[in-house]
């Protein structure tokens, strides 16, 4: 089975899109084999974050590290050569390739990812889809392959972006249900949600984000007794 | 009888037919490179031209100061050329990615003009004499099939659709496809994107000198880029930019039509090309094969 790999530890990290300064010095730590979500309101900087760790934030300061290995100033190749993987909240399917090509795009940056065959068993709507074209795919579908791809490089932080959003509660629950697969076979994943029955039903911890800055850590325990401090940070 | 009532010989319609293939091989295999270079880097190579030219004074200096036939010219001048399109992209394009893509229009064709003038100031404004590689033909009956003019019209197909087949259907050019839409994903999946960019760069710029070696036995002209680049604009819009199959396609086409035009209304033939294009900017602004962008 697959070794576990490094802890992820940010501390400080501001971010700026052009002027704009989107990041106040977030801080929270995703140790190695845990789920953990990012949860916050529209525009806190849930996605930003994401972005930052992955090298796609042009501007940004502070430290991220991953095992030992400072990712401050990497770009994203390197990132993902280390073996983080990242799956977009538009989900990022390449419209012009077929379903098959999306799924072999991703290079395999380390041993021990799914094969097509594995990724085929795990996803059989896929399989009926390999020649079909990226934009033909539902919304479902397309996350599923959004999901798929990356599980074949044998990356083994995977960070996902709202990856229930619009989706129907049979897709939702197919997620949930690969997801515990993927904590059970010691991948580390952090998640971004806004479907809070959904983060309890996965995820260890829950960092609260609000204005660029993680403002309370909820553990997957307390969850439950928190809803209504929840409910008062999300405005839900 | 047919000849007859159209007003033409066989001869001459198939003669002018073939120029016009010959002809559309060159705008085909011109604006595939400048297709290829546009889809993924957003930026018109205005230098296109000139690197074609490069392309046959490569051939040209190749047989005169070092005795290389054609047959190694062909193989030797894209390097050359496709490796100073490397330095090029490397030196100066890639400083301007983050700006409009004006200022990448504006540099190439600055380049452009640089090269032009270079060579016009080292070998003059009158063209060079080159061999024909295989001189002669054969009499088909309904008109006379030089060799030379043969492998020029199939080895540019074949080349085209090599190039294609490469874009569309190999994992390779799944990976130019992929970053044409979204660069940024494509590096995050952990590939080297400008790499890709600086190597594609080059590869479009080798293709275009590549034309310029099967044109150097027809003209070796500082000008001969900057006279058949318009054209080659006309074309790609037309076919649309970014849309491989569509430059191969319009490109063959437009040259069979130019020649048809020769030989029933020679008037037009310098101009009908640009009269297509502007029929086909107002009825399809994203021409015959593109995508909106």
């Amino acid at each position: 089975m697959p070794t576990i790999d490094m802890d992820l530890a940010v501390r400080g990290l501001h971010g700026w899109y052009g002027e704009s300064h989107v990041l106040h010095g977030m801080s929270f730590d995703v140790k190695a084999g845990e789920v953990v979500t990012l949860l916050g309101r529209n525009g806190a900087g849930k996605t930003t974050t994401m972005r930052a760790i992955m090298g796609m934030l042009a501007n940004r300061e502070g430290s991220i590290c991953y095992g030992d290995r400072e990712l401050i100033a990497a770009t994203s190749n390197r990132i993902a050569r280390l073996g983080i993987a990242y799956c977009p909240e538009e989900r990022g399917i390449f419209s012009s390739l077929s379903v098959r090509e999306n799924l072999l795009l991703p290079p395999k940056v380390k041993a021990g990812g799914l094969s097509i065959e594995e990724i085929c068993r795990i996803f059989p709507n896929l399989a009926e889809r390999l020649e079909s074209q990226g934009s033909k795919l539902s919304g479902g579908e397309q996350q599923m392959l959004a999901i798929a791809r990356i599980l074949r490089t044998g990356a083994k932080f995977l960070l996902l972006d709202e990856p229930t959003e619009g989706l129907a509660p049979v897709i939702v629950r197919q997620i949930g249900d690969t997801i515990r697969a993927l904590r059970e076979q010691g991948f580390t994943i952090l998640l971004v949600e806004q479907n809070l029955r959904f983060a309890q039903s996965v995820a260890d911890r829950h960092y609260v984000v609000e204005h660029g800055q993680v403002i309370d850590m909820i553990s997957g325990i307390e969850l439950a007794s928190q809803r209504e401090k929840l409910r008062a940070y999300l405005g839900v | 009888m047919f000849f007859e009532l159209i007003g033409t010989s066989p001869q001459v319609l198939f003669g002018q037919l073939l120029l016009g293939l010959i002809n559309g091989a060159f705008y085909a295999m011109l604006s595939l490179g400048l297709a290829v270079i546009f889809g993924l880097m957003n930026v018109i190579n205005f230098t296109h031209g000139a690197q074609y030219m490069m392309g046959a004074f490569g051939a040209w200096m190749l047989l005169n100061y070092l005795g290389v036939p054609y047959w190694g010219a062909l193989v030797l001048v894209p390097l050359a050329v496709g490796a100073s399109g490397v330095i090029i992209e490397r030196l100066l394009i890639s400083r301007l990615y983050d700006l409009d893509h004006l200022y990448g229009l504006l540099l190439t064709f600055g380049v452009g003009l640089i090269i032009e003038g270079l060579f016009r100031h080292q070998f003059g404004a009158s063209g060079l004499p080159y061999p024909i590689p295989i001189p002669g033909g054969t009499n088909l009956g309904f008109m006379f099939l030089p060799w030379y003019r043969a492998w020029v019209v199939g080895f540019s197909l074949i080349l085209c659709l090599a190039t294609w087949y490469m874009i569309e259907k190999t994992q390779l050019g799944s990976y130019l496809r992929a970053a044409t839409e979204r660069p940024d994903l494509v590096q995050a999946f952990g590939i080297n994107v400008p790499r890709m960019i600086t190597l594609t760069y080059g590869f479009g710029v080798g293709l275009a000198a590549l034309a310029g070696v099967l044109a150097a036995p027809y003209s070796v002209n500082p000008m001969m880029g900057a006279n058949l680049i318009i054209v080659v604009f006309a074309v790609v819009v037309i076919g649309g930019m970014g849309s491989i199959m569509g430059s191969i396609v319009t490109g063959f086409g437009l040259g069979v039509i130019e020649g048809l035009t020769k030989v029933f209304y020679p008037e037009a033939s310098n101009t009908v090309i640009f009269v297509i294009m502007a029929i086909v900017l107002m009825l399809k602004p994203n021409g015959l094969f593109g995508t909106p962008r």
